[in-house]
């Protein structure tokens, strides 16, 4: 695609704190090439805020190759923007026209609280992990990797859940602020394991009360979640995490304090 | 985990939802199959069947005790279903306090998946008209005229359609409902599968394919007693 150069309005959430009221705030920025990502293009806006004595805009970014889940904007109407599969970091201008209006929001759900401008606070899924979100592994040597036969489908579906980079993205465009297309994809991964196996009913279980009680919504299906991952985590995992829900629920006496 | 707890987690109750919709879809299997025996009247048909073949269905359907306390069970299913549905909305939309600028809209989801409440809403106030019009003079107050078939005395329930259907407002409002319905199955149907947790790609082909053909059919054919019967095919 030919390069070219761009002059944009940017509508950007601003909010100085968690108690504090944000706004919109609108900025002017020229000179932009195609070829930068959006990221880059934030960098060069904050370089032009700061040079002025003004406040840079906050946002989230670690990797910048769209494997770690830490950028985290709702771009004109959409989780990561308008590309599908792609996460913000990986967005790039040429998405864009000269001239155009982009509107950046933070992730908007209570149980995601603003921390400054486009920066969420989203421990809520640390937490929906540490409450099963793993396996238990006895100390020792560590097991070849290769020791245990997993069949190649099993294996397919186990990684493409395992994709997931927790970047909140379903619960930013779920209508209901659900999470649960997150607790599939992990649910999803260690179950269809053998080594997530034995503590699968278990897992499920907790992981699904921890997530009610960091007050997200349930699920009504109508897969927004699905189209805006970047890492095009499947619907189907939801499925499974019922499944694994019905039977580990129905066999279990255990207490795992639902609210 | 406890049965109140199982069933009252952000899964449990979209379980519960799930299960009332499939008891509610089976009982609309029952209605839609007894209620086409009006179409026995058809010209192609008997056109000498006058509501006989209806009558005596709906007339079993009245005198069994096993049919009458599914009755109550159906009443109880739809209060559950609609409740639930409202609890969950008041609930779910009270997740994120503060919207967005711009909305996603229906951007990769069905506007009929985001809009179950409101359909569902439609078919609550729909089943209000449709339960005075016919299941209490039948069942409550008693004031059908009476119709005997050999040693069967029952009460003339086709007449009963046939009177009601002649007012072509009541027939837009039916066919509105009809519409409603189809809309609120087409999501309902597959979903209520998906959260019983039917995760093979092979079953959800299976029930996207029976769920639109299910939507499809029954609306219709529920749409076209009232505009039959409007229309003097029947009666």
């Amino acid at each position: 695609m030919e390069h070219y150069i761009m002059n944009l309005t940017l509508k950007v959430w601003k909010q100085k704190n968690p108690a504090s009221n944000g706004k919109f705030e609108t900025y002017q920025v020229k000179n932009i090439s195609s070829e930068m990502s959006l990221l880059e293009m934030f960098d060069v806006l904050n370089e032009q805020l700061i040079s002025e004595g003004n406040d840079p805009i906050a946002f989230d970014h670690d990797c910048r190759e769209g494997i770690c889940g830490a950028c985290s904007m709702y771009v004109n109407g959409r989780p990561h923007g308008p590309w599908h599969g792609t996460t913000t970091c990986q967005l790039h201008m040429r998405a864009f026209k000269d001239g155009d209006t982009i509107v950046v929001e933070p992730w908007r759900a209570n149980a995601f609280p603003v921390i400054k401008d486009l920066v969420v606070d989203r421990t809520a899924f640390d937490r929906i992990i540490q409450a099963g979100g793993y396996i238990s592994v006895n100390t020792g040597n560590a097991v070849d990797g290769n020791t245990i036969p997993i069949e190649k489908e099993k294996a397919d579906k186990a990684f493409a859940a395992a994709a997931c980079i927790g970047c909140g993205a379903c619960v930013a465009a779920c209508k209901n602020s659900s999470a649960l297309l997150f607790v599939a994809a992990k649910v999803s991964h260690l179950a269809l394991l053998p080594q997530g196996d034995p503590e699968r009913r278990t897992r499920v279980l907790s992981m699904v009360a921890q997530m009610d009680k960091e007050g997200f919504g349930s699920c009504t299906f109508t897969q927004a979640c699905e189209a805006v991952c970047p890492k095009e985590i499947s619907v189907t995992n939801i499925s499974r995490l019922n499944a694994e829900y019905i039977a580990g629920g129905l066999g279990s006496d255990k207490d795992y304090g639902h609210q | 985990m406890k049965w109140t707890e199982f069933f009252t987690s952000s899964v449990g109750k979209k379980l519960v939802m799930a299960l009332t919709g499939l008891f509610l879809i089976s009982f609309l299997v029952v209605h839609v199959g007894l209620n086409s025996c009006i179409f026995n009247d058809l010209e192609w048909f008997d056109p000498n069947d006058n509501g006989r073949m209806f009558n005596k269905a709906a007339h079993f359907m009245g005198s069994s005790v096993v049919i009458r306390i599914m009755e109550i069970g159906l009443f109880v299913g739809i209060l559950i279903h609609a409740i639930q549905a409202y609890v969950l909305y008041v609930q779910n939309t009270s997740k994120r306090k503060i919207g967005y600028k711009v909305k996603m809209g229906t951007k990769g989801s069905t506007w009929y998946s985001k809009s179950m409440t409101l359909l569902g809403t439609l078919l609550l106030l729909f089943l209000i008209m449709h339960i005075s019009h016919f299941w209490v003079p039948s069942r409550v107050t008693g004031t059908l005229d009476p119709v005997q078939y050999g040693d069967t005395h029952t009460h003339d329930l086709f007449a009963r359609m046939v009177a009601v259907f002649q007012n072509p407002w009541i027939v837009a409002l039916y066919v509105a409902g009809c519409i409603s319905l189809g809309w609120h199955l087409l999501h309902g149907f597959q979903a209520t599968f998906r959260t019983l947790g039917v995760s093979n790609k092979k079953y959800l082909v299976m029930a996207n394919s029976a769920g639109l053909i299910f939507s499809i059919l029954v609306p219709v054919l529920f749409a076209l007693m009232p505009i039959s019967i409007y229309l003097g095919w029947i009666g």
